[in-house]
C-alpha cells in the first residue's frame, strides 16, 4: 500500500506542481493517474521512488515513511518504466534488463539467465538478447523497458506514460500484455497516462487529476463512468459525447447501439443492460 | 624545392639518426613526443575531473567557458618567456605553458561530451537506482567518450605543434632543428624540424582516429543513421531556424 499524506511539491520559483495531495494506492492493483499535461501526475509518480522529494507532507509505503529511506536503495526496490523506454543505448538488450540486478551484486551469469527469462515473460524473442536498443522497434524497446522494470521482482512498478510513443496497434498489444502480466505477477502498478481510454482499460482504480495535482475523482472505471463527480470529469471522460454516449435505436432488423454522432457502435447482447453496466440510458 | 629535397635527404639519411651525431633526429623526436605526452597527461589529470564534474552537475559551465576562453587567448610564446624568466630555463616553463594551452580543449571535450548524453537516459539510470558515481562511470562517460577523446585529440595536436617552442627556453625537442636553422639561415635544417613535427602530428592523428573508432560504444554507432535522418527532417521542415548540427 502506498499512501500520500497531504503532499505538496513547490519549486523554488514558487510554482506548485502538486498541492495538498492525499491518496491511498492499494496493493496488487493497478492505479492509473490520468490528466492533461501539467496536472502534476508525473511529479506524483516520481515522488514514490524519490526522484522528486515533496516540499511538505509524507509518503508511506506499507506504513514506512520513505522520506527516511536511502533514495538509491529505494529506487532499486521499485520498478520504473518510462516513455521512450530510457534504455542505455550502449548496452545490449540483455544487459539493459540485467542492469539493476548487477548493481545489486547478482552474479553475471545468473543475471543474464534471469534477463532471458524476463524476455519470455514480456513476450520478446530471445534472439533479440544481443541486439542494441537502437536496433529494435519502439514497441520492442518498450517491452525491454518493462522487463527491466521487473528485473528485481519489485512489489511496485511505476509506469510513466510507457506506451505514449508507440503506434496505436502496438500500444493495444502492450496494454493487453500488461494486463496479462498483472494477472500473473500481481504487482502494485502505478501508471500515468493522458489517455482516458488507456486509463479505463488498465486501471482498477482511476485517479482523474486537475491542475496542481488536485483530485477530480477517484474510483473504478465503472464508478466514474456511471457517476462523474462534476462537469470537469464528465467532460474529460467524454461521458456525454462521442463514442461513450451510446443510445439504443430501433431499426427494421433489431435494436442497435448508436453513438453521439449517429454512427452504429454495436449491439446489445442479452436483453437488458445489467445494473452497473457501462451503457448509458 | 631544393630546400625540401635536402631536408628529406637529411631525414632519410640513417647517419643523422645515430646517437653519435650532434643533433640526432631520433633523440629529438623522442623528446618532442615525451614533452607532448607529459603535458597531455598533466593537463588531462587537471581538466578531465573538472570537466566531468561540470558536465555531470551542469554547474560551473559559465566559469569554465570564461576561464578556458581566457587561457586560449594567451599567446604561448609569451607565457613560456614569462615563465622562463620567473622560474628559470629548462623544461618546467614550457611544460606549464603547454598544460595551459591544452586544458581548454580537454575541459570543453569533457563537459560537452557529458552534455551531449540524452537527459532521458540519465534520468532513467537514476530512477533505476544508480548512484551518481555509477551514472558517471557506466552511462555518461561511455556515451560521452567520443567527444571526450575528441578534446584530448585536439589538445594533443596543439601541444605537438607548440612543443617546438620548448627549445627556445633551453629544453630540446624538434624545435632545436627549427631554431638552429633559423639562427644560421640554414633553411633545410628548419624544414627538417617542420617536416618532422607535421609527420608526428599526422601519426598521432591516425592513432587518435583509431582510438576514437574503438571507444565509440557499439550501440551508439548503430544509432547514428537514425539521428542523421531525424536531423535532416527537422532542418527541412522548420524553415528559418538555425540548423542543428551534430548528434545531439
Amino acid at each position: 500500500m502506498i499512501e500520500f499524506r497531504s503532499v505538496t511539491k513547490q519549486y523554488p520559483d514558487g510554482t506548485r506542481a502538486v498541492e495538498d495531495f492525499s491518496l491511498v494506492i492499494p496493493s496488487r492493483k493497478t492505479t492509473v493517474f490520468v490528466g492533461s499535461s501539467g496536472c502534476g501526475k508525473t511529479t506524483i509518480l516520481r515522488m514514490i521512488n524519490r526522484m522528486v522529494d515533496p516540499s511538505s507532507g509524507s509518503i508511506q509505503i506499507d506504513g514506512k515513511d520513505i522520506g527516511g529511506l536511502e533514495p538509491v536503495a529505494l529506487r532499486r526496490s521499485i520498478g520504473y518504466v518510462m516513455q521512450n523506454s530510457g534504455l542505455l543505448p550502449h548496452r545490449k538488450v540483455v544487459d539493459n534488463i540485467a542492469t539493476v540486478p548487477l548493481l545489486k551484486g547478482v552474479k553475471k551469469r545468473e543475471a543474464r539467465l534471469q534477463a532471458l527469462e524476463l524476455m519470455d515473460t514480456v513476450g520478446l524473442d530471445r534472439a533479440f538478447a544481443d541486439r542494441y536498443p537502437s536496433q529494435l522497434s519502439g514497441g520492442q524497446q518498450q517491452r525491454v523497458g518493462v522487463a527491466r522494470g521487473l528485473a528485481v521482482d519489485p512489489n511496485i512498478l511505476l509506469m510513466d506514460e510507457p506506451f505514449g510513443a508507440v503506434d496505436p496497434l502496438v500500444r493495444s498489444d502492450l496494454q493487453e500484455e500488461l494486463i496479462r502480466l498483472q494477472r500473473d505477477l500481481d504487482k502494485t502498478v502505478v501508471f500515468v497516462t493522458h489517455d482516458i481510454d488507456e486509463a479505463f482499460y488498465l486501471g482498477d482504480q482511476v485517479v482523474i487529476l486537475k491542475k496542481g495535482g488536485h483530485i477530480a475523482q477517484v474510483g473504478s472505471p465503472a464508478e466514474i463512468l456511471a457517476d462523474p463527480a462534476d462537469d470537469f470529469v464528465a467532460d474529460f471522460i467524454g461521458a456525454n459525447r462521442g463514442k461513450r454516449a451510446l443510445h439504443i435505436e430501433e431499426t427494421a432488423t433489431g435494436s442497435i447501439l448508436v453513438d453521439d454522432d449517429g454512427r452504429p457502435a454495436g449491439t446489445l447482447t442479452g436483453s437488458v443492460p445489467a445494473a452497473g453496466g457501462r451503457a448509458q440510458p | 624545392m631544393n630546400y625540401f629535397g635536402s631536408a628529406f635527404a637529411f631525414i632519410l639519411d640513417p647517419v643523422n639518426w645515430s646517437a653519435s651525431e650532434a643533433n640526432p633526429i631520433g633523440s629529438r623526436l623522442g623528446e618532442h613526443l615525451w614533452y607532448t605526452l607529459l603535458a597531455l597527461v598533466i593537463s588531462a589529470a587537471i581538466a578531465l575531473p573538472i570537466g566531468l564534474l561540470i558536465g555531470h552537475t551542469g554547474r560551473g559551465r559559465q566559469a569554465a567557458v570564461l576561464i578556458s576562453g581566457g587561457a586560449r587567448a594567451l599567446p604561448t610564446l609569451g607565457v613560456i618567456t614569462l615563465l622562463a624568466v620567473l622560474i628559470g630555463i629548462g623544461l618546467r616553463a614550457p611544460l606549464i605553458a603547454f598544460v595551459i594551452l591544452a586544458i581548454p580543449s580537454i575541459l570543453a571535450g569533457a563537459y560537452s561530451g557529458l552534455e551531449a548524453v540524452d537527459r532521458k537516459t540519465i534520468d532513467a539510470a537514476r530512477a533505476m537506482g544508480m548512484t551518481e558515481w555509477q551514472i558517471l562511470r557506466q552511462v555518461e562517460v561511455p556515451l560521452g567518450l567520443p567527444l571526450i577523446i575528441g578534446g584530448l585529440r585536439s589538445a594533443t595536436l596543439q601541444i605537438v605543434a607548440t612543443a617546438t617552442l620548448a627549445y627556445y627556453v633551453g629544453a630540446e625537442g624538434l624545435g632545436s632543428f627549427i631554431f638552429l636553422g633559423l639562427g644560421t639561415n640554414d633553411y633545410p635544417t628548419t624544414l627538417v624540424g617542420a617536416i618532422l613535427v607535421v609527420a608526428l602530428a599526422v601519426v598521432l592523428e591516425i592513432v587518435y582516429s583509431i582510438i576514437q573508432r574503438l571507444v565509440v560504444p557499439a550501440g551508439v554507432r548503430a544509432i547514428r543513421p537514425q539521428n542523421d535522418r531525424s536531423g535532416a527532417t527537422r532542418s527541412r521542415s522548420v524553415v528559418g531556424s538555425p540548423l542543428q548540427e551534430g548528434n545531439k
